[in-house]
């Protein structure tokens, strides 16, 4: 899960991470009036969206007096914010953030995230700050420290600072870093994130280090001890139909393509997108009903599927295991009697209780393709969509 | 021969009173497996399935339990799989999905200090037709016989077994690796021990996108594997950035994806199958 810029420093503070003094704000009179609040002569207007890019986008601006913070909001509130992340229509820009300016003198780049390799979290910093990363650790990957950190003892002082003269620090900079550092591993750890980012990270002209970007990403499955950072989530970022799907404990992510999936089980259910792509389709959706689901579930997820405007054709392939077949033929009679499956259905029933499933669907009356296995299954839904267009 | 379990396990469940517990411990009780009893801590001295439960592993390892396979829920997972490896248990299979990932990192690096294998967690478990099954696989789809089968996901290894069954070939153990960023038994431990076991004459190998298990699996079958491997990854057709359901299914900073996975397979003279559907028939052409 992912939390806005404004949210990760407040997260920050709490922890006793530096970040520089800002005023979130919705409308252009709030932009104006955060500057005074803040003081100073130069402010930074920042668009609140989840994509990375903003800069480039256009979403990050200098201003130089009130009039001019109060233009930039006007710029960026209610309209969309294209970035190298988003998808061609951009984001819409619902909040901003003004933030006070700041003298630096160095940019860096800092990064806490777990090596999956080592199985270890790894403290990842560069003096190439404010640029990619990616793209510095695929050019120049020498440019990037790497300390891993033994979840037993912590992040050790000779740690700290061992990132503080790899940086190139001097001074009382060292302890001012090395304090940092200690501070932002506690937050990783205490908050069960997966990606801590500072891009840049700066070191004022009173050898202050400070974070001036925030990006965290949250391990989905720590969430439950940590029910106040669920409550940061915005749900205007996400997917509709994958809010609707996950409210019902359903993993669904939309996709481009034409043929809508039902699924059990996450690897068979990319298994089945690739094997309708090899055949010549396109998946609409990733669709993991799960082991647990029952019919209703089931049934919310064909309404999902079918919310899908370009949905031409749904193919249902479930190897049942913990799943039973007769819950998915259930599933798929509920469906069919609350909405209107205005589209061919394919069928692969495999496993647990399968001769059950296949009467009850059989008896049901309803119009439905049946397959014998997952290939039998792709190529049928691909013909269909061609017999109906 | 299989490897890790055979007819000689003794089995004791962690949340067994739970309801995927129960039901899995039956399952597993008609197919044959051996349990002991069940661990269900403040429940010790009452009796499920005309099978003890204990307070503590220690109790069941006193019983004989030499395996324990885990059905405990996500925010407590990981202390019970500590528990098991502090009592002696020999193999642990976890079958929890959604144990936070630094939780996994503490308990990888306790259990790296003792003489234990983990399995998962988020994994179907493992199986040696008609000897033992630990986990939350269809029984009946398996057939005794020298395929052994690995992989990071549970229905799609249904499918690759009930192929390789319907081909009137079998397997020697099947291992679900689990699905999560950080678990107990890679590819590698896997691919070493099918090498080792006299009984098994191929191996069946499924990956999926996120991390860089199956590039270095790809690199061990070349130096070391002599047995013929067929392969497939799932999640071609993947966007970068999105989870797709498995903790660790992410293609993250261009990393990860299906197709340098394939290519790297490839170049280790594995059978490498674009069709998840043929994965049957094209072990059975290599054979």
């Amino acid at each position: 899960m992912n939390i806005h810029e404004y949210q990760a420093k407040e997260l920050f503070r709490q922890y006793g991470v530096r970040t520089l003094q800002g005023v979130v704000a919705s409308n252009s009179d709030e932009a104006a009036k955060a500057c005074k609040e803040l003081g100073g002569k130069i402010w930074v207007v920042k668009a609140q969206v989840h994509a990375g890019g903003r800069g480039k986008g256009g979403g990050i601006v200098l201003c130089r007096s009130a009039d001019e913070v109060y233009e930039a909001a006007n710029n960026l509130i209610g309209k969309n914010l294209i970035t190298p992340q988003t998808a061609k229509e951009g984001v819409e820009v619902r909040t901003i953030y003004i933030e006070e300016g700041c003298n630096i003198s160095k940019e860096l780049y800092l990064g806490i995230v777990l090596d999956r390799e080592k199985e270890l979290p790894v403290i990842m910093a560069s003096t190439e700050g404010g640029v990619e990363i990616e793209e510095v650790a695929s050019k120049n990957p020498g440019k990037i420290l790497k300390v891993h950190v033994d979840p037993i003892t912590g992040l050790g002082d000779w740690q700290a600072r061992q990132i503080a003269f790899g940086l190139g620090l001097e001074g009382t900079q060292i302890k001012n870093c090395a304090k940092f550092m200690k501070s932002l591993y506690k937050l990783f750890v205490d908050l069960d994130c997966s990606i801590v980012e500072i891009n840049p990270l700066v070191v004022n002209t009173d050898d202050e280090i400070i974070a001036l970007d925030a990006k965290i990403n949250f391990d989905s499955s720590g969430l439950f001890r940590h029910k106040e950072i669920e409550e940061l989530r915005d749900t205007n970022e996400e997917e509709p139909l994958e809010t609707r799907a996950n409210k019902v404990g359903l993993n669904y992510i939309k996709l481009n393509g034409e043929i809508g999936c039902m699924v059990n089980g996450a690897g068979l259910a990319m298994a089945t997108m690739d094997i309708i792509k090899l055949h010549g389709g396109e998946p609409a959706n990733f669709l993991d009903v799960g082991g647990g689901a029952d019919a209703k579930q089931v049934a919310e997820g064909f309404k999902v599927i079918l919310s899908d405007p370009e949905v031409k054709a749904i193919f249902v392939n479930i190897f049942g295991g913990i799943m039973r077949c007769d819950f998915i033929a259930e599933g798929i009679i509920t469906a069919a009697k609350e909405i209107n499956m205005n589209v061919p259905l394919i069928v692969r029933l495999a496993g647990t209780n399968v001769e059950l499933g296949k009467k009850m669907l059989s008896e049901s009356g309803l119009d439905l393709i049946s397959a014998d296995d997952m290939d039998d299954g792709a190529r049928k839904a691909i013909m269909a969509i061609g017999d109906n267009s | 021969m299989s490897i890790w379990l055979d007819s000689n396990s003794k089995i004791v469940v962690q949340g067994i009173t739970g309801k995927n517990g129960q039901f899995h411990s039956e399952q597993m009780l008609d197919y044959g497996t051996k349990i002991v009893g069940g661990v269900t801590p403040g429940k010790g001295g009452q009796e499920t399935l005309g099978l003890p439960i204990w307070d503590t592993v220690n109790e069941a390892v006193d019983a004989g339990a030499n395996v324990s396979c885990v059905f405990v829920p996500p925010a407590f997972a990981a202390d019970a799989i500590m528990e098991s490896a502090d009592s002696g248990i020999k193999l642990i299979v976890g079958i929890t999905e959604g144990i936070p990932a630094l939780d996994m990192v503490k308990v990888k690096k306790y259990i790296n200090s003792k003489d234990v294998r983990l399995i998962g967690p988020n994994c179907p478990g493992i199986i040696t037709p008609g000897e033992s099954k630990v986990g939350i696989m269809p029984g009946h789809i398996h057939r005794r016989g020298d395929v052994g089968v690995i992989s990071r996901s549970g229905t799609l290894t249904y499918e690759a077994v009930n192929q390789v069954t319907e081909k009137g070939l079998g397997q020697s153990t099947c291992v679900g690796i689990g699905g999560d960023p950080v678990n107990g038994t890679n590819f590698v431990d896997c691919l070493e021990a099918f090498e080792n076991d006299k009984n098994t004459k191929s191996i069946i190998m499924i990956g999926e996108i996120g991390g860089s298990a199956e590039e270095t699996a790809a690199n061990y079958v070349k130096e070391y594997v002599s047995k013929p491997v067929v392969g497939f990854i799932a999640g071609r057709t993947a966007p970068p950035g999105k989870r797709m359901g498995h903790a660790g299914a992410i293609i993250s900073g261009g990393k990860g994806t299906a197709r340098e996975k394939m290519k790297a397979m490839e170049r280790a003279g594995i059978h490498v199958t674009e069709n998840p559907a043929e994965l049957g028939k094209t072990l059975e052409e290599i054979l």
